[in-house]
């Protein structure tokens, strides 16, 4: 464990638009995922988490463009396209989809659809794998006896419970998990939260929660990415980020969120993320941000250090910048 | 416990008020659970599902309430047969003292003026096709009010209060043209328009970007403060609930398990349900690892309700009684006047 | 694990909404409507209704009279040389083309009504009604319609105003299908609901929100109708029910076969009319399936390209290089405290 499992650097992704423009969804992030590590990545719609970790799958649609650097286990997977992608995919890295639901056929049964990846990535087959299977759904809190049944049988919950144990057929050592809860009500939340947790610990999994939702990762998570326009906003682990953020984005968002026992206000954060399909001139969050000064229009932030595993985009940690103004 | 909290708390004169604008007695609605074609071979018989099943409470104006519970608890139920929108099997509603249950249609267009609903989903909620002028003067084309001029002063002040300003800057706008947030507020200003006293908001922020869901709450708020309007507002979310609402009433299955002051209920939840659900609430600092006592199961269904407490199945404290007992919401010892809670251990 | 998973889709779809206008005709700018076959079938049709038009001036001689010997072949003088009458082969099908494209657009146009107004009503109001009428949809669908069209026919008599509702009252029925799961589906969407809720009646939601919905399926499936129809009155004059009385490509082509055109060699009397109607059917059926590709997206994710996304040579530069440095450094120092931390989870 002396390399981080998962390097991802200066990823990109572009869209191509209709009319030859095209659409900078992932603006060069970069992060890193340790061996047994949980990291969430936070973002509001549209900001570009669902298509980063859709690069890390390859599972990207043909109008995208892809440009950067993913190391998995020390092998650079990203430059040989589609082919060395497929390779890893769910071998290595699996996904855990938004809608559950979408994740499974509705006219095969749950235990064939887990076998599916078992046997294309040749991990196990027949006998074996319908085994393998039973083991896993177990595993999620699926009794075995109801791994015949089709996916219109089962409630959400255990759908996603069952699409967790689809992830984890081929033993991948990430697993990417694009809003797992958003659907299910917050008894349901919770057990798949537990889950995914005690799956992390038990099987050494490195888990990538993407979520709108930064109180799901404040409780899931150790480290979290705070995505903003295509952009990682600030990182860093979970408890710095909540007493101690360093991009104002962070802590606007920590304050729009409601407290269950009424402290403080609640402060939305006015207007809307920039357009991705336009360049943007300065710090994406300036417009919105109650704390911009003059550089913030014009000069694009770095990336900075600004504590031990805390990165932050933001003038307002830059000496040079701040007393130039 | 800062001045805000003791407001929100206890301050409020909580029996002076005049008489309530909305009151809600033992509601019932079912549902016929489809057979399907081998159950109507069968001659099964036809099972009904308790959605709602006896439901009270009261709302009055300024007042906001929060309608909490899990997916399949009757919450969206009772809010749309308080707008009549499905029929109740029994039960009274009550709309500014006046019984609504039974109307025909043609008494309920006038009603249907003085309560409105804010939907759940702004992206579906209006029409793709329609400015956003169009979408806010609909309802006074439907009940033919006003000429086009102050048709349209009206739609401007609605958009206004609901926080686009200057509406001309939206009055022109196809909803594509808008973000989330902003077609909620489109939402809104085309329920205020009717000037609405009571509004019943379904979920109003679940869909939006956790960083405009303030705005809209905040509006919504303010609404019932400025305004004097009722708001019933339906929420999976215990933490928004808390946080706007003055009242607090948890359903389960088609019950409402506890009923408060929204602080009193998060602060000192009696009801077991009630617990576990404020246990596993994500809280806001991670220093905060309280364990959340998760109950085990989903909610059952509506058709086979366990006897006695509906509770006592999924209950981490239940006791030999609880399956033969059917609690009643009842002010438990040492809780604030209004707290309620429907269980014999409190 | 093959393919795009939805939520790529989804996610593309959407970002590509937030740059794109959206109206009731978006559809138009599909990428569906800009294939080859999309314009050369406009073409082609835009051609063919500007003959049908023009064709009192186009006519090289009467169609109705003899100007040449019977079954002449083409020659300069006529083109397309002469039928079993001696009259001029390309200046009958000008004149056919009016019959046959007014037939192909108002059959269409009937079955559009007949299909529009069921399947809008069975959709919106659903229950009985829908029960009611797509019954009777259905009776309609398995009719095996030459028989029918022939009884019509017959009883009715051979004029073009019936040939026109036999086709429309044949041909409705894919129509009425297809605006009654548009209806039913429009009749879901909240902002009905939200509508419905604010006290409107039945009238307001479909003339306002329903129709409106609906109207760019219907049109592109009238388009296919329309090839229906020629193809049908063409068959129909074939079997000798259409108006005796006028001149139709179905027409020519039966006078071609009644005047032994075969036994005598003269392919230039069956075949123009013949590849006409052909024409005109296929450019029809190339606009209105785009059309309906541009409407459906369903239909549209069925068109999955082989093409893979590409993978561009990073960016570098010192920016890169510096990213990872940072990275890198910041890595180093996660260990430290990560390992810290879960000492401190353990007790």
């Amino acid at each position: 464990m002396i390399e981080p499992y998962l390097q991802v650097r200066d990823l990109h992704v572009w869209f191509d638009l209709q009319g030859g423009r095209s659409l900078h969804a992932v603006q060069g992030i970069g992060f890193d995922l340790g061996a047994g590590e949980r990291m969430g990545l936070i973002g509001e719609s549209g900001c570009g988490k669902t298509t980063a970790i859709l690069a890390l799958m390859g599972l990207l649609p043909p109008s995208a463009s892809v440009a950067g650097s993913i190391v998995l286990g020390g092998r650079e997977i990203l430059a040989g396209g589609e082919e060395s992608m497929r390779q890893h995919r769910w071998r290595d890295v699996a996904m855990v989809f938004q809608g559950a639901m979408n994740a499974f056929n509705p006219v095969r049964r749950i235990v064939d659809q887990i076998v599916e990846p078992m046997e294309l990535h040749e991990v196990a087959e027949g006998k074996a794998a319908e085994r393998r299977a039973r083991e896993l759904l177990e595993l999620v809190g699926i009794p075995a006896a109801r791994a015949r049944s089709y996916p219109h049988e089962f409630s959400g919950g255990m759908r996603q419970r069952a699409a967790i144990a689809m992830a984890l057929a081929c033993n991948p050592k990430v697993l990417l998990a694009d809003e797992p809860t958003t659907a299910l009500d917050v008894m349901i939340q919770a057990q798949v939260l537990e889950l995914l947790v005690g799956l992390t610990a038990e099987l050494d999994l490195s888990l990538l929660l993407v979520t709108h939702d930064l109180l799901i990762v404040a409780q899931v998570c150790e480290r979290a990415a705070v995505m903003y326009a295509g952009t990682v906003a600030e990182a860093g682990a979970m408890e710095t980020l909540f007493h101690d953020p360093r991009h104002p984005y962070t802590r606007m968002l920590f304050g729009a969120a409601p407290d269950l026992y009424g402290r403080g206000d609640v402060v939305s954060i006015p207007g809307t993320p920039p357009r991705l399909d336009r360049e943007i001139v300065g710090c994406p969050f300036a417009p919105r941000c109650d704390s911009a000064f003059d550089p913030c229009r014009v000069v694009t932030p770095e990336t900075l250090a600004v504590g031990p595993a805390h990165l932050a985009r933001c003038h307002l940690n830059d000496p040079s910048v701040r007393s130039a103004s | 416990m800062s001045v805000r909290d003791a407001l929100e708390s206890g301050g409020r004169p909580a029996d002076a008020g005049p008489a309530p604008l909305l009151e809600v007695e033992d509601l019932v609605v079912t549902y016929p659970i489809p057979r399907g074609i081998v159950g109507a071979a069968r001659r099964a018989p036809r099972l009904m599902a308790r959605a709602v099943d006896g439901v009270s409470f009261s709302l009055r104006a300024g007042e906001m309430v929060a309608l909490v519970g899990e997916s399949g608890c009757g919450k969206t139920t009772t809010a749309q047969a308080v707008m009549r929108l499905v029929e109740p099997d029994s039960g009274v509603i009550r709309f500014q003292g006046r019984e609504v249950t039974g109307l025909r249609a043609a008494d309920l267009r006038p009603l249907r003026r003085s309560m409105q609903l804010i939907y759940q989903d702004p992206y579906d909620s209006l029409d793709p096709r329609f400015r956003v002028l169009q979408t806010v003067e609909e309802p006074l084309l439907v009940h033919g009010l006003g000429s086009a001029n102050e048709r349209r002063l009206r739609v401007v002040e609605a958009l206004e209060r609901a926080g686009l300003a200057p509406a001309d800057l939206f009055v022109d706008r196809f909803p594509h043209e808008l973000s989330g947030g902003q077609r909620q507020r489109v939402a809104i200003a085309a329920a205020l328009v009717l000037e609405p006293q009571l509004l019943v908001a379904d979920e109003p922020v679940s869909m939006l970007d956790v960083s405009v869901r303030a705005e809209i709450l905040g509006l919504l708020d303010g609404l019932r403060r400025t305004g004097g309007m009722g708001i019933l507002m339906i929420t999976h979310d215990l933490s928004t609930a808390a946080h706007f609402a003055d009242r607090i009433a948890v359903m389960y299955l088609g019950r409402i398990v506890e009923e408060g002051p929204a602080q009193e209920v998060v602060r000192s939840p009696r009801h077991p349900y009630t617990r576990a659900l404020l246990s596993v609430v994500p809280k806001r600092d991670p220093r905060d690892r309280s364990r959340p006592e998760i109950l085990r199961g989903e909610t059952p269904n509506a058709v086979r309700i366990p006897s006695g407490c509906r509770f006592h199945p999924r209950c981490p404290v239940a006791v030999e009684r609880c399956p033969s007992i059917d609690p009643a919401l009842h002010v438990p010892e040492g809780a604030a006047p209004g707290h309620e809670a429907a269980c014999i251990l409190v | 694990m093959s393919g795009t998973p939805p939520t790529a889709l989804a996610e593309d779809a959407a970002l590509h909404e937030t740059v794109t206008t959206r109206s009731r005709f978006r559809f138009l700018r599909s990428p569906a409507l800009r294939k080859p076959a999309t314009i050369v079938g406009l073409c082609v049709l835009v051609a063919f209704v500007l003959i049908a038009i023009f064709a009192p001036w186009l006519e090289p001689y009467d169609p109705r009279a003899k100007t040449g010997a019977v079954f002449e072949p083409p020659s300069a003088a006529h083109w397309l040389g002469t039928d079993d009458s001696g009259a001029d082969m390309l200046s009958l099908i000008i004149a056919g083309s009016r019959v046959s494209l007014i037939v192909g657009f108002a059959a269409a146009f009937v079955a559009m009504i007949i299909g529009g107004t069921v399947g809008l009503a069975s959709g919106f109001f659903g229950g009985r009604t829908d029960n009611v009428l797509m019954r009777i949809t259905d009776y309609v669908l398995v009719i095996p319609d030459i028989p029918l069209m022939i009884v019509i026919a017959a009883l009715f008599g051979r004029r073009l105003g019936n040939i026109i509702l036999i086709i429309g009252i044949i041909y409705w029925t894919s129509t009425a299908r297809l605006v009654r799961a548009q209806a039913k589906s429009v009749r879901e969407r909240t902002y009905v609901k939200r509508v419905r809720a604010v006290g409107a009646g039945n009238n307001r939601l479909i003339w306002r929100h329903i129709l409106p919905q609906v109207t760019p399926l219907i049109i592109a499936n009238t388009v296919l109708m329309v090839a229906i129809a020629i193809f049908a009155e063409t068959y129909i004059t074939f079997l000798g029910l259409g108006d005796p009385s006028l001149i139709s490509w179905g027409k020519l082509i039966e006078n071609a076969f009644r005047g032994d055109a075969v036994l005598n060699g003269a392919w230039w009397a069956i075949v123009p009319p013949g590849v006409c109607v052909a024409l005109v059917v296929l450019a029809c059926t190339m606009l209105g399936q785009s059309m309906e590709d541009a409407l459906n997206p369903r239909l549209r994710v069925g068109h999955v390209s082989v093409r893979r996304f590409r993978v561009l040579p990073a960016p570098l530069g010192d920016r890169a290089a510096r990213d990872a440095a940072i990275h890198a450094e910041a890595s180093k120092a996660s260990k430290g405290s990560k390992g810290s931390k879960r000492e401190k989870a353990a007790p």
